[in-house]
């Protein structure tokens, strides 16, 4: 290792080198650009007045509070009141007004429309889709066909508490699975299935026994859609004249409906999002254009 | 040779033990498969049942084809360097390199087209993902570092790399912990750990491996015969430590049974998500920064043919990296259960690295003082400088994000893809390509890379890529997180989730188009790399003319 004065001197920057060699590479002995160390000292002193500031150092059972006082959970609770305020009194009001009340009042059916678009978009568009337009298994809302109901509260009822699950209040009672279960023999099924077809003025195909099927329907199916298959809100069973359908209206899809039943669930909002919201998408739902 | 002759050839006791260990190995191995509690698990058990075997095969050859006497550490005075290694480890980070980007391109194109995910277990995008991370991350970029530093070391130390057999046991002992880690994860078998999704038995059999990194590097230093220890190599070894403590706390789980593959972390709650981070973060200063820092300060100067610009800046810089990495981890918890107190210290930390690591930058960039007209002629050492400038753009924008009123519009968005992959693609792809073109012909004694121009094409193709990639990124990130927090007049939120995915598509196509063309680029650079091997171009022979302008 060379000495520090006889260290060679680069020719292009006139920098000598630190006079050691690795492998052909040298080092240049240039010092620190100057403002690179006062751009680091710079945030090296913001550093500290940060943490004089904020919260910052754990100490044995707490920590530093920092001279503004500042935590993220008052500030989380300054942000939702500051947004209540701007949400103003309409959504406190909501809680007490009835939904007749709520959809007479113009101003308070706008905020509630507000306030059900946003909720739905979120808790309600991942299945029923962010239009309401439904698909297979579920069922679009902006229509005027109603499984359980199209009016403000059974509307209000379908969303406080879904539909078929834990909750006692919720929608009961699935459609049995005729076919599985032995209620109406395998080989029956596509006359009864041929029936349905006809409900809702279509002609099945191929050749069956529609008197046959007729019948079946009438002692097995009729007791909830009713005997001329208009349906039955209060049970859930869909209107099948109006060639409206959840799951598909060709034989195939009926034959199978037969056979292994229906139940498609929903789960209840009431306990899962405020009471005002609840209402709001009741409110929404039944605004979209099919409510009765 | 009669003197050789003379010499008993006899096992070394680095050869029985191996043998040994590895016997012991394939027998346990096969206890395990028999036991397993899953498929999943059993396959791996054979598979290092196999590798055993394998090994051992391996040793018993290498020993009937050997010489009686040890390899000499020094040839006519001069040392003679071991590269099968590092050969190795160059093929494996080109094939790697290669597989990682191209599952990248595959989940880009299912954020845009979820129907690709084929509707199958193992085309998933949730375990397509972490093999692309870890593919990219650890099997190239780990090859890619495992091939500079063995051979960077030795150049620098002027020495031979220490250990006869150690050093291929880590080479192909890492390959194979990639092996365990990529296919476990397409078969389901995961830790659920960000970049350390591995299973309890590969992470126990990775540390055996990097133990023997750590100690083939620290005594490669230790027999050294320059006076003082290289910049590169302070890099390195503060990567191979400081990756192996965290490797070690971020995996600290205990398995349900030795024949099952699931381990619970000893860790909970928010204490096992700042470990995590302080893990994740520090994979991305230690693994991604301090060991591409290190290939910065050979090959840079080493292709451009200059003294580094400052050594003074290289050690100022070097200890306040790792000295302040080291607690930047909490700004990935921002707004968080994690204490106010941790959030603080984690994005003045970051801060406060702004400077640290440009100054890593500036010593690569201004190296090439007096040589800036190299940039012109060779595409080589122009990917590289570009890289350190991807590098100084990243260690900029990382500083930015991680204060917390930035922060609380760009996490969860794309902003931080594009920001992982301006530093992933930019810098860490961009100087291993470098070093890859300026060590192929070294190792396999070229004169030259088969073909500049091929070069030249696969960095323009990878460019436009990066720049395509990220700043789709930028907009579609900045985008979503406006429209997450956008309200109407009256106070409620304006889009759901769904409409703000809706409008990230046309992003996430030009995110794919840009991952397209950097996966033609690499594949560009494998058929160079082929044709180099394959050229017949001595580096004895005369030298033809290789420098074109650039386009």
């Amino acid at each position: 290792m060379a000495a520090h004065d006889t260290n060679k001197v680069d020719a292009v920057t006139g920098i000598s080198t630190t006079g050691h060699e690795w492998d052909g590479i040298q080092e240049l002995n240039t010092p620190l650009p100057r403002w690179w160390l006062w751009l680091f000292y710079i945030c090296i002193v913001w550093g500290i007045g940060y943490v004089i500031a904020y919260p910052a150092w754990p100490l044995v059972s707490s920590y530093t509070r920092g001279v503004l006082g500042y935590a993220s959970r008052d500030q989380i609770e300054t942000d939702m009141a500051s947004l209540k305020v701007q949400r103003g009194e309409m959504v406190a009001k909501m809680e007490s007004a009835s939904l007749v009340e709520i959809e007479k009042d113009p101003k308070m059916l706008e905020v509630a429309r507000a306030l059900g678009k946003a909720a739905f978009g979120t808790n309600c568009g991942p299945c029923h889709g962010q239009g309401a337009q439904g698909g297979p298994s579920y069922p679009n809302l902006n229509d005027d066909q109603w499984i359980w109901g199209g009016s403000l509260d059974q509307i209000y009822q379908t969303i406080q508490y879904g539909i078929r699950n834990e909750n006692p209040d919720s929608r009961q009672g699935p459609m049995p699975a005729f076919g599985k279960d032995g209620i109406i023999p395998k080989a029956d099924i596509p006359a009864v299935a041929a029936y349905v077809v006809t409900l809702s003025g279509r002609k099945p195909e191929g050749k069956v026994d529609l008197a046959k099927g007729q019948k079946l329907f009438a002692e097995n199916c009729a007791a909830c859609h009713g005997d001329a298959g208009k349906g039955n809100p209060e049970v859930g069973a869909p209107n099948l004249t109006s060639n409206i359908w959840l799951y598909g209206g060709d034989e195939k899809t009926i034959i199978e409906t037969i056979t292994n039943g229906r139940g498609g669930v929903m789960p209840g909002w009431a306990g899962r999002l405020e009471p005002a919201t609840v209402k709001a998408l009741a409110v929404y739902v039944h605004t979209l254009g099919g409510g009765q | 040779m009669a003197q050789q002759a003379s010499i008993n050839k006899t096992l070394t006791i680095g050869e029985g033990g191996t043998v040994i260990a590895f016997i012991a190995l394939a027998v346990f191995s096969i206890i395990v498969a028999a036991k397993a509690w899953t498929p999943e698990y059993a396959f791996h058990a054979y598979l290092f049942a196999a590798a055993s075997v394998a090994t051992v095969f391996a040793i018993f050859n290498r020993y009937f084809a050997r010489d009686a006497a040890p390899v000499p550490q020094e040839i006519d005075g001069k040392p003679n360097y071991n590269m099968g290694p590092i050969k190795f480890a160059t093929i494996a980070s080109v094939f790697w390199g290669i597989a990682g980007f191209t599952v990248g391109l595959i989940i880009a194109l299912q954020l845009a087209y979820p129907a690709l995910n084929f509707d199958l277990p193992w085309t998933n995008f949730g375990r397509l993902r972490p093999l692309h991370t870890s593919a990219v991350i650890f099997a190239f970029g780990g090859n890619v570092l495992l091939a500079t530093s063995f051979y960077v070391v030795q150049r620098t130390c002027h020495a031979r790399l220490a250990g006869d057999i150690a050093p291929w046991f880590v080479v192909l002992g890492y390959n194979f912990f990639i092996v365990i880690a990529g296919t476990g994860y397409l078969l389901g078998i995961t830790q659920s750990k960000e970049y350390a999704e591995p299973e309890w038995y590969a992470d126990l059999w990775l540390t055996v491996v990097w133990v023997a990194y750590l100690l083939v590097f620290l005594v490669t230093l230790w027999k050294r015969k320059e006076p003082h220890i290289y910049v590169a190599n302070w890099f390195y070894l503060a990567f191979i430590v400081t990756i192996a403590l965290l490797h070690l706390g971020n995996n600290a789980t205990i398995p349900v049974s030795i024949y099952s593959s699931k381990s619970y972390i000893v860790w909970s709650g928010v204490q096992d998500a700042m470990v995590q981070w302080w893990y994740g973060h520090n994979a991305v200063g230690f693994f991604l920064t301090a060991g591409f820092l290190a290939i910065m300060y050979y090959f840079i100067p080493k292709r451009a043919d200059r003294p580094v610009y400052s050594y003074r800046l290289s050690i100022v810089h070097f200890w306040a990296l790792i000295f302040i990495y080291i607690w930047a981890g909490p700004h990935h918890l921002h707004y968080t259960a994690l204490p106010d107190w941790a959030q603080t210290l984690g994005m003045v930390f970051s801060i406060i690295l702004w400077m640290p690591s440009w100054g890593g930058m500036i010593n690569g960039l201004m190296t090439l003082q007096g040589a800036w007209d190299k940039l012109r002629t060779d595409p080589v050492l122009r990917m590289m400088v570009v890289s350190v400038a991807f590098y100084g753009m990243s260690t900029f924008e990382g500083p930015l994000m991680s204060i917390k009123a930035v922060n609380s519009l760009s996490h969860y968005t794309d902003w931080t893809i594009g920001h992982v992959h301006s530093g992933a693609l930019g810098w860490v792809a961009y100087v291993s390509f470098g070093a890859i073109y300026c060590l192929v012909p070294w190792l396999w004694n070229r004169s030259r890379l088969y073909s500049l121009r091929l070069v030249n094409w696969h960095f323009w193709l990878s460019t436009l890529g990066i720049v395509l990639y990220i700043s789709a990124m930028w907009v579609s990130g900045i985008l979503q997180g406006l429209m997450w927090r956008a309200y109407t007049k009256l106070g409620f939120l304006e889009y759901s989730f769904i409409e703000t995915s809706e409008a990230m598509h046309p992003f996430y196509v030009i995110r794919a188009l840009g991952g397209a063309l950097f996966v033609i680029g690499s594949l560009i650079m494998a058929y160079n790399i082929w044709m180099t091997i394959r050229s017949p171009y001595a580096a004895g022979e005369a030298k033809r003319p290789q420098l074109v302008p650039a386009e």
